[in-house]
């Protein structure tokens, strides 16, 4: 009896370890003999530039105050910190012994020129997306940079994690090679709005949740998720309580993208950084592409909003006094803010979002919108880490969740001093 | 910037203990004063001290200087998190209008700290005007103008700073984690005093009364003794 157990128990691991060889090593394509590094024609090197911007890959891939595309900023993950890569052309140190085919592998494989796996910090799980013809173009505008001798900076993801087996099995689980998705039935311009956002725009790493081992569930999910290490929520494109964009004017989500700001919400944090290095380089037609497809995700349903559960009771509380001191200049006696200046916080969808972690984050860290060529000169908000308590936070933040109509949880100061850190 | 504005500026900074920190209350007008609230919420008028540590006064201090230091703290080459925050998303054009506003603005400067005990006031005078040959050590006046105002376009005064936030930047000098453009003059300067004489420095200079007019030099007195990175980019860009 005990023998035929362990005979089933040694069978199911044998499977296991077979399925996840199997799957890491799906659809692998072997590089040509002949593969060497080529330039690119004029075209493909232009194109190369701008779909290299859309995919923001010289914000990652470059230290700050460093050379472009030089690579060595630190990306910190709950596995560790994986500095990025040096993409620029140089033999020793960059990719300048690296053929189109390496690099189209690198992106739709996740895979180093040597074959090793690389970690999913570069977002391959969306770049496998992206077409041959794209990441040949990417291949040419990179060969097309001066290269830079700068050795990549050793990663210090802690083991297991940083091990070629542990990435094995959190491709097996996480990771589907795929082509360029299409859908007949959609319009030309859906299609292109799918393509950039869920390739490489990589969107759902940051709006969607993430798993213990740093998986999620695919590139059509974008239903929000807190970012990992940063503590910025990145909320849900699919809720029309969060940042949904369905009942939004096409106009409106194309300037956000491309200014940073619109008449519906402007952004903030991370999303500030997308817009600054990547969206707002975008043509018009492309960010119209990527409205279309936001506008048509499906949505959730909206909670039930009860105006009259959110009555101000009159009463003066510390939230109430806070905010008249400290908020009420700006944001207005009603947070009504001030148009093109200072954002509303009356019915606006980022103060009550749960979790209340951009609202922290705001109000300690303060911040700009993106300078862009629509909004170059953006207004600011000071910082108030220096000035306010956690406790003083927590009572201004639940003052403006549950008035001006608003109606949003109480924030706690546990929740302040939870997504206060990075 | 409209002279309203920036008394309702100033008779809010007044009021300081009560009101929050340097914080104006100014009616709304699309302005550059009101665009940066931001900065002054923390640095206030003339500098304050904080909970962590002391912002300085950018008032009136060389535009470049100024500029400069927007730069450094965006490209890592200084550290505070929440200045890093606040310049990351911005064009090298809006933060050279940000420092040529700072810059212009003409507000009185703080009362100087008491003098220091007559030995350390020597010393430090001494190294201020003559610097330490020995050592390698050029005088203060040699880079920052014989007034210590500073010289435009991008070197800074160095007077109305307490005497902690100086100590503080020597310190933070010799750890490397304050740089600025290649080569580091100033770093340079920092690694070669000792403590104790960059402690009479300090001292001496947080008690000396700022001049008035207290703007910067426009030429430097001399050839500069050390080559100094970021001196030619306090230009626009």
């Amino acid at each position: 009896m005990m023998r035929r157990v362990w005979h089933v128990l040694l069978a199911l691991a044998l499977a296991m370890v077979l399925a996840v060889v199997v799957l890491d090593f799906r659809s692998d394509e072997a590089i040509p003999a002949n593969a060497t590094p080529v330039e690119g024609t004029a075209e493909q090197v232009q194109r190369g530039l701008y779909l290299a911007t859309a995919g923001n890959c010289m914000f990652c891939h470059t230290a700050p105050g460093g050379v472009p595309y030089a690579g060595g900023r630190p990306i910190d993950t709950p596995f560790g910190t994986v500095f990025t890569s040096n993409l620029t052309p140089d033999d020793a140190t960059g990719i300048g012994t690296w053929a189109p085919a390496h690099l189209w592998r690198a992106m739709h494989q996740g895979r180093s020129k040597d074959g090793h796996r690389l970690f999913p910090a570069f977002p391959y799980p969306n770049y496998t997306h992206v077409s041959r013809e794209d990441s040949d173009a990417i291949y040419a505008y990179l060969r097309s940079l001066p290269p830079v001798r700068q050795p990549n900076a050793a990663h210090t993801v802690g083991f297991p994690y940083n091990t070629q087996v542990a990435l094995a099995v959190w491709r097996a689980l996480f990771f589907w090679p795929g082509g360029t998705i299409t859908d007949p039935l959609q319009s030309a311009e859906w299609n292109r709005g799918a393509y950039l956002v869920q390739g490489l725009g990589h969107c759902n790493a940051c709006h969607s949740a993430r798993n213990l081992l740093g998986g999620s569930v695919g590139v059509l999910d974008l239903s929000g998720g807190l970012i990992p290490m940063q503590n910025w929520y990145a909320p849900s494109l699919a809720s029309p309580d969060e940042a949904g964009v369905a009942a939004w004017d096409t106009r409106d989500v194309v300037a956000l993208l491309r200014d940073g700001v619109s008449t519906r919400g402007s952004a903030i944090g991370p999303m500030a950084e997308v817009v600054q290095h990547s969206t707002q380089h975008l043509t018009e037609a492309d960010l119209r592409a990527m409205a279309v497809y936001l506008k048509a995700l499906p949505q959730e349903a909206a909670r039930v909003i009860d105006p009259a559960a959110s009555s101000p009771s009159g009463r003066e509380t510390v939230g109430s006094r806070l905010y008249s001191q400290h908020c009420a200049q700006c944001h207005g006696a009603q947070g009504e803010g001030v148009a093109g200046a200072y954002p509303a916080l009356a019915g606006n969808r980022a103060v009550t979002l749960d979790p209340p972690a951009n609202l922290v984050r705001v109000v300690l860290l303060g911040g700009f919108a993106p300078s862009t060529a629509g909004n170059p000169r953006p207004f600011g908000m000071p910082p108030f880490a220096t000035v306010l308590s956690e406790e003083d936070v927590a009572a201004v933040l639940t003052h403006i969740r549950k008035s001006f109509g608003n109606q949003g949880h109480t924030v706690t100061a546990f929740e302040v001093h939870r997504y206060r850190t990075n | 910037m409209p002279r309203r504005l920036l008394l309702q500026l100033l008779s809010a900074l007044a009021l300081g203990g009560l009101a929050p920190p340097g914080w104006a209350a100014p009616r709304f007008e699309d302005s550059i004063a009101q665009r940066v609230l931001a900065c002054t919420g923390c640095h206030g008028a003339q500098g304050r001290a904080g909970p962590d540590g002391f912002y300085p006064r950018i008032a009136g201090k060389p535009a470049g200087y100024l500029y400069n230091q927007l730069l450094n703290f965006r490209d890592g080459r200084r550290h505070y998190p929440l200045m890093t925050h606040l310049v990351a998303p911005l064009t090298d054009a809006y933060l050279l209008e940000m420092a040529t506003h700072f810059s212009a603005l003409d507000l009185p400067y703080p009362a100087p700290a008491a003098n220091p005990p007559a030995d350390l006031a020597a010393r430090g005078e001494m190294l201020v005007h003559r610097g330490d040959p020995a050592r390698g050590v050029p005088a203060c006046v040699s880079c920052h103008g014989a007034q210590m105002t500073g010289v435009a376009p991008a070197i800074p005064g160095l007077l109305g700073l307490p005497r902690d936030y100086l100590n503080g930047q020597f310190g933070a000098w010799r750890t490397g984690k304050r740089r600025a453009h290649a080569p580091d003059c100033m770093r340079e300067v920092a690694v070669r005093m000792n403590l104790a004489d960059i402690n009479a420095v300090s001292s001496w200079l947080a008690a000396q009364p700022v001049p008035v007019p207290a703007k910067a030099a426009p030429v430097l007195p001399g050839p500069l003794p050390l080559p100094c990175g970021g001196i030619g980019q306090g230009g626009p860009p």
